[in-house]
């Protein structure tokens, strides 16, 4: 890796970082589950990259599908399940 | 107690476990640093077992027994599921009703579907040589298998996912993983869940030893438990009404 290549890298992880502590943040103060739900699915796909970027793209994959996609889409399920019995 | 105390033995106890824990980080090795002790025993054993995906050679071969203890707690996760969200006696199971789908949204689904699948088929057949495995395969397929439910509606997604058999594959998959630790007693002075299969040739398909079929076991286990996971939130965001719903 040339002295370049290294700035790069160390620039990306960075914003990579810094990006995930933003949504963390914001994850974190939303109240509303479904806004939630959404944000985490935002925050799982920064994690993959950060995971991607640190070189361990099996714990990227397992997060992109776990994090994106099957957590929040639990989340979504429960937050209209519970709506549903309030509902009526 | 008061809130007020509580709030200062919280920081008290905040204010002694971040000086502990910024001082054992002082002891780690520096951040993108030449030394990695830790790693490079791993990757020296992994080389020495002949599996070139040196974190599924510390998952299987190294570690073997605390992946058995995650597969277990998966298990308990979604029978605990399972027995939480049957459908109580006073709940009924509606049909929810035939949507309307896009036809752009159907291509989509019926596209990718297929795509999908074979990623996963992919990721869990070369677990031991590239990044992947059969924990991210099961996830991807059972996350793959609900395109069905976007791209057309939940009666066909109920059909392509026979929730009784995935059901005992989920338990299987599990018990799979269990039984092929007693294979590590095969060579003398074997010992539960070592790698006996013969290794191999690095980065060949048949290499690994017993790694593949561990991960087979593991994408069983996970792919049909994240599936009938799924299914039971569904059902009771979508079928399931209670007695108060159907009188209110």
């Amino acid at each position: 890796m040339t002295a370049q290549d290294a700035d790069l890298l160390n620039y990306l992880l960075a914003v990579s970082l810094i990006f995930t502590a933003v949504l963390a943040t914001v994850a974190a103060v939303t109240r509303d589950p479904v806004r939630q739900a959404v944000v985490l699915a935002v925050l799982g796909g920064s994690l993959a990259m950060l995971f991607t970027l640190l070189q361990a793209p099996d714990v990227a994959l397992s997060q992109l599908a776990v994090g994106t996609a099957v957590t929040p889409l639990l989340l979504l399920l429960t937050a209209r399940a519970v709506k549903r019995r309030r509902q009526r | 107690m008061s809130r007020r105390v509580r709030t200062w033995v919280f920081l008290a106890a905040a204010a002694v476990l971040g000086v502990a824990f910024a001082a054992a980080c002082t002891g780690l090795p520096d951040f993108g640093g030449e030394r990695h002790p830790y790693g490079d025993r791993a990757a020296a054993a992994a080389l020495r077992q002949q599996i070139a995906n040196a974190v599924a050679s510390v998952t299987f071969d190294q570690r073997g027994f605390d992946t058995l203890g995650e597969e277990l707690m998966l298990f308990g996760a979604v029978l605990g599921t399972i027995v939480l969200l049957r459908r109580a006696p006073d709940e009924r199971r509606v049909r929810p009703p035939r949507v309307r789908v896009l036809p752009s949204t159907r291509a989509y689904g019926t596209v990718l579907l297929p795509v999908v699948l074979l990623t996963a088929a992919y990721l869990v057949a070369h677990g031991h040589l590239t990044p992947g495995g059969g924990f991210q395969a099961g996830v991807i397929a059972a996350s793959g298998v609900h395109l069905a439910y976007l791209a057309a509606d939940y009666r066909v997604l109920e059909r392509i996912r026979p929730t009784a058999a995935l059901d005992v594959t989920h338990a299987a998959g599990a018990a799979a993983y269990a039984a092929l630790g007693f294979a590590g007693f095969a060579a003398a002075a074997g010992t539960y869940l070592r790698n006996a299969a013969p290794h191999g040739t690095l980065r060949e398909l048949a290499s690994g030893g017993l790694v593949p079929a561990f991960n087979t076991a593991v994408f069983a286990a996970v792919g049909a438990g994240v599936v009938v996971l799924l299914a039971h939130f569904l059902d009771q965001a979508l079928e399931i009404e209670s007695a108060e719903e159907r009188s209110g």
